[in-house]
């Protein structure tokens, strides 16, 4: 029994170091944010890593998510009579909901594994050692200029996804099923307003820093061998997914 | 001058380091030999403060690294090198821009004169032609001597090797040590070399310590330890499986 007690106190234990220790590096992160010399360099070279080399796969989940919900909005509207709706269905379900989740899961599939790997990589070949012994600031040299990029290029690439689904529901609305061009875009106008980007942006915002700092934390935390890189890996996936998720959920009720 | 005075160190409930003591002359070469998992890493990260004793001192001239942290830590590592078991080099950089990132990151030099230190460093570990290649390019051999490039870079006084010749061939170990003493002459650095190089390391070394089970058991000269009579030290040295020292 008292085994079991044990196990379970450890467990808790683990769990609150854990958190701890996350909540460290976010904060140390944040500090060296405000503290010279600033690594503009790190910075572009991550937003570069984080948003650039992301855009294809974003363009791509913008454009068919935007063509499906096209589709299948025409097909439940036109029911009710109601495809002078379409424009707007599409845009604020983007916008709203489906733009900042589906590319953050898509940049946490894509720059967020490889963020856990590289700095878990770094961890296990002493990289990260050999920055404390030349009195480098490991945290302020690979964890804050990645958290900047996250949270800088979310929002940005979120954006892309928006546009992008929109033509692409207008390209099946308009194009393929006959939908009003006018319509498409007037009713959008009308409907969607500037609360529906806010919160949008804002779910864009968090999603950045959760997948950076989730990521980071699991490379920098990440146990010995390519066995710890890989499950720091798989680690950082499912935890930022999880999260995203559930912070989507409180954003779109608190909202 | 280093000394370790009375120092402890455990992970867990495995206590490493039991009451380590020890002086390094400044300028010398001081050996450390023990068998694997003895605690000699562990020693080496004491030195340099990448961890942190749960008891005794380490002097560095005269200040003590073990009451230091933040800005005053960092203070004693720009006067300290370490050359990593595995070099520890970055992997998304150069040979070149590896060498010239402490003089970026670390000094106000211009890129001009960046550029000359680091050829003029690559060229004493004879590796002149390789500043373009990365890492994953190198052989062993070149990525320790990239690796020890990069620790020289900035004019550290001391120098700490772990297991520099690990994973090299007869002639890289003698290759290798060669190079510590010739950039020890040159640089003039007091260096604490980890090493299972046995008797190699004695031509090199100035003093030699033997670590066993978490204690300094034997030091002095070269000459002094390969004479000793101690069994565990003769045995360690001839590699013997029959002795105190059970093998496995």
């Amino acid at each position: 029994m008292l085994t079991l007690f044990e196990a379970i106190g450890n467990k808790v234990i683990g769990m609150l170091a854990g958190m701890g220790r996350m909540l460290t590096l976010l904060a140390t992160a944040l500090f060296w944010t405000f503290i010279p010399p600033f690594r503009l360099q790190r910075l572009l070279r991550q937003i570069h890593f984080i948003g650039w080399r992301s855009l294809l796969v974003v363009v791509l989940t913008g454009a068919f998510s935007g063509m499906v919900l096209g589709l299948q909005g025409y097909y439940t509207l036109n029911r009710f009579g109601a495809t002078a709706m379409l424009g707007p269905a599409v845009a604020l379900s983007l916008i709203r909901e489906i733009g900042p989740v589906l590319c953050a899961l898509v940049v946490t599939g894509r720059a967020g594994s490889a963020i856990a790997a590289e700095i878990g990589i770094m961890r296990i070949t002493d990289q990260i050692d050999a920055l404390t012994v030349m009195a480098l600031k490991p945290i302020k040299f690979l964890i804050t200029p990645n958290i900047l990029a996250g949270v800088i290029t979310l929002p940005l690439l979120t954006a892309i996804v928006d546009v992008i689904g929109i033509y692409g529901g207008y390209l099946v609305g308009v194009q393929l099923l006959g939908v009003s061009q006018g319509v498409y875009f007037g009713e959008m106008q009308n409907i969607v307003a500037m609360h529906d980007i806010k919160i949008g942006l804002y779910k864009s915002l968090s999603f950045g820093l959760i997948i950076s700092w989730i990521c980071c934390y699991k490379g920098f935390y990440t146990s010995f061998g390519a066995e710890g890189v890989s499950k720091a890996t798989t680690e950082a996936v499912v935890m930022s997914s999880i999260w995203i998720l559930i912070c989507d959920y409180f954003w779109s009720s608190v909202l | 001058m280093i000394q370790i005075i009375d120092v402890y160190r455990s992970f867990g409930r495995q206590q490493v380091l039991k009451g380590i003591n020890l002086q390094v002359q400044e300028g010398g070469i001081m050996a450390i030999i023990g068998r694997s998992g003895s605690g000699k890493t562990v020693l080496l990260k004491l030195l340099i403060g990448l961890l942190r004793p749960d008891s005794g001192r380490i002097m560095i001239e005269d200040t003590d690294i073990t009451q230091l942290s933040g800005h005053r830590l960092d203070e004693i590592r720009e006067r300290v090198g370490m050359l990593f078991q595995g070099g520890a080099l970055f992997d998304s950089m150069t040979v070149f821009e590896n060498v010239a990132f402490p003089l970026r990151e670390k000094t106000k030099l211009s890129e001009q004169e960046i550029a000359d230190k680091v050829e003029k460093m690559l060229a004493s570990v004879e590796l002149s032609d390789m500043g373009y290649k990365y890492p994953a390019e190198l052989s062993g051999g070149m990525k320790k001597r990239a690796a020890l490039a990069r620790t020289l870079i900035t004019g550290p006084s001391i120098v700490l090797f772990d297991e520099p010749t690990t994973g090299l061939d007869p002639i890289l170990v003698h290759a290798t040590h060669q190079l510590i003493l010739d950039t020890h002459r040159e640089f003039g650095y007091t260096a604490i070399l980890v090493s299972h190089e046995i008797p190699e390391v004695f031509d090199i070394a100035t003093r030699v310590a033997m670590i066993y089970e978490g204690r300094i058991i034997e030091e002095g000269t070269p000459e002094k330890i390969l004479k000793s009579s101690d069994p565990l030290i003769r045995q360690f040295i001839e590699g013997n499986l029959e002795g105190p020292i059970r093998p496995l």
